[in-house]
């Protein structure tokens, strides 16, 4: 286990890779999912303002 | 030849469900993709005879730069779709794509160089691929300024999207002359960004990356669709069933 | 609008060229280009003092570089070629600002879009203009720079070839930064954004020429490839400026 962690004496490098675009790829997933609920929330609110005037 | 089903592909309310059913169809398959490629590639795949395992940062440097120039091919391909037909839905597309792209292009940056350092011994070298990254990272910025700066979102999404299919056309030429370039000043001892030798257990998993983080790639690009269609569509009614009031 | 369709311009605007002449009544294209080159030309000699500041500014970015790296000749001929040619480019992109700024400001600009002359022809002669008004001066003014950063005398010819020829396809590139930042309000760095990363090509290859001229070797092949840009250019920017102006102008 220790040894896989280490990574052939790579692990400094490596694991920031790792860390780097894992990371990247799961903040577009959670950025996505907020600009797509800001969207509906602007919807709703331009179709309430519609709604009442 | 039937072309309603490309015309029905701009109807925003007909893609807005598309968008929403096909989402898990791509998700959950590019979760299982991934993690099964990461258990390749750190596990399974015996270390490279030259860098150790070192070359391993290549499961996470090679799908970063396949992101970055497949998603701007995508953004270029759109705003052309949006230009010559159009079409509205392609706008949203290509707007999607911006971020997606211009993300990933930092983190192939980024792994291109932490690959760099143990192999060349600097952080940063002129390599022509990292600078070809680079300078597509200047051009995502640019569309994004562009867009940003532009107030009327009709004119904004029209003007990036001549801006992206200049910006395509260029690609491929900037590629070519920072290649050239970097041949001229070659010093022989520098090596290029590694290319391991790629025996059959280290190049699956690379494979089955690359395959999942397209799908991944998809299954973002819908999710943000959904919302840069609803920012562009001003009739009430399918969006009153969809957004709920 | 008088008689010749033309709208009362701001003073300071040139009057219609050739007498009443506007671009919808030339009888073709090539008519019409050439009226709008010539406008270009005439608008741009009145106010020779902007001509002047792309010059300036190329000769005071010229002289920084001796300053911030040392005065030994030696030295700074090895990065002539990359100074002056980062130097052109800067200069380029300043003068970017004035070729639409004037003719969106007092209407010229719909005008030529309302002309029902193709708009792609328009915008190449303007661009045109645009080369002979600051990329022609840039090529003539390199020699000097380069003999001031230690170039030999010999090199001049393949450095002043290079300009000319690499500044065609900076005033290409650029006009379509230009029309996508047209009407964006301090759109300056904007505009450096868009188009430095687009003329990076033309920078590699007007570079290297102008090395290989400074070393006194053979600084054919990168020029040819300058020149290939410069077609390239020629053939595709027009239509990318026009679209880019018409989509401006709604």
């Amino acid at each position: 286990m220790r040894e896989f962690f280490d990574m052939g004496g790579y692990a400094a490098f490596l694991w920031p890779s790792y860390a780097v675009t894992l990371g990247v790829a799961v903040i577009n997933v959670i950025w996505a999912r907020r600009s797509l609920a800001r969207a509906m929330a602007a919807a709703r609110r331009r179709l309430a303002a519609g709604a009442d005037s | 030849m039937n072309w309603t089903w490309f015309h029905r592909l701009g109807s925003p309310p007909h893609i807005y469900r598309l968008a929403q059913q096909l989402t898990p169809w791509f998700a959950w398959p590019a979760a299982a993709l991934i993690l099964t490629a990461l258990y390749g590639g750190l596990v399974l795949a015996p270390p490279d005879y030259q860098q150790g395992d070192g070359f391993r940062i290549i499961y996470m440097h090679a799908p970063a730069a396949w992101m970055s120039l497949m998603v701007y091919t995508t953004m270029a391909v759109a705003a052309a779709v949006a230009l010559i037909w159009r079409m509205k839905v392609a706008h949203a597309v290509a707007a999607s794509c911006a971020p997606i792209g211009a993300s990933f292009t930092f983190a192939a940056l980024v792994t291109g160089s932490l690959w760099g350092e143990p192999m060349w011994g600097t952080w940063w070298e002129w390599d022509p691929r990292l600078t070809s990254e680079l300078i597509l990272l200047f051009l995502y910025l640019g569309y994004m300024g562009l867009r940003g700066a532009i107030e009327d979102p009709q004119r904004a999404d029209r003007t990036s999207a001549v801006l992206a299919v200049v910006g395509i056309v260029n690609v491929p030429i900037i590629h070519y002359s920072v290649t050239w370039w970097n041949s001229l000043h070659q010093a022989p001892s520098v090596m290029r960004l590694g290319k391991p030798q790629l025996s059959l257990p280290m190049l699956w998993p690379l494979l089955v990356m690359l395959l999942g983080f397209t799908l991944y790639f998809v299954a973002v690009l819908l999710v943000r669709l959904r919302g840069e269609i609803l920012l562009r569509e001003r009739s009430a009614s399918w969006i009153r069933e969809v957004v709920g009031t | 609008m008088d008689e010749a369709g033309n709208s009362a311009l701001p003073s300071g605007a040139a009057p219609v060229v050739g007498g009443a002449t506007v671009w919808a009544d030339a009888a073709s294209v090539l008519d019409a280009a050439r009226l709008v080159l010539e406008r270009d030309l005439q608008l741009a000699m009145r106010r020779r003092g902007q001509l002047v500041q792309p010059l300036a500014f190329f000769a005071i970015v010229t002289t920084l570089f001796p300053l911030a790296i040392s005065p030994e000749l030696a030295r700074l001929r090895e990065v002539a070629a990359g100074v002056l040619w980062v130097a052109a480019l800067l200069a380029s992109l300043l003068a970017l600002e004035f070729l639409f700024r004037d003719d969106a400001y007092d209407g010229t600009l719909e005008q030529y879009a309302l002309s029902g002359q193709p708009l792609t022809g328009l915008m190449f002669a303007k661009t045109a203009a645009h080369w002979l008004l600051t990329g022609v001066p840039l090529a003539l003014m390199a020699p000097l720079a380069a003999l001031s950063l230690g170039a030999p005398a010999g090199s001049l010819p393949g450095i002043v070839a290079s300009v000319a020829v690499g500044t065609v396809a900076l005033s290409l590139i650029g006009s379509i930064g230009a029309a996508l930042t047209l009407g964006i309000r301090r759109s300056g760095v904007l505009l450096a954004l868009l188009t430095l990363p687009l003329s990076l090509p033309v920078l590699i290859f007007g570079a290297r020429a102008s090395e290989l001229a400074i070393r006194g070797e053979s600084y054919l092949a990168p020029l040819e490839l300058l020149a290939a840009l410069a077609v390239l250019g020629i053939t595709l920017a027009p239509l990318a400026c026009a679209a880019a102006v018409r989509i401006s102008l709604e």
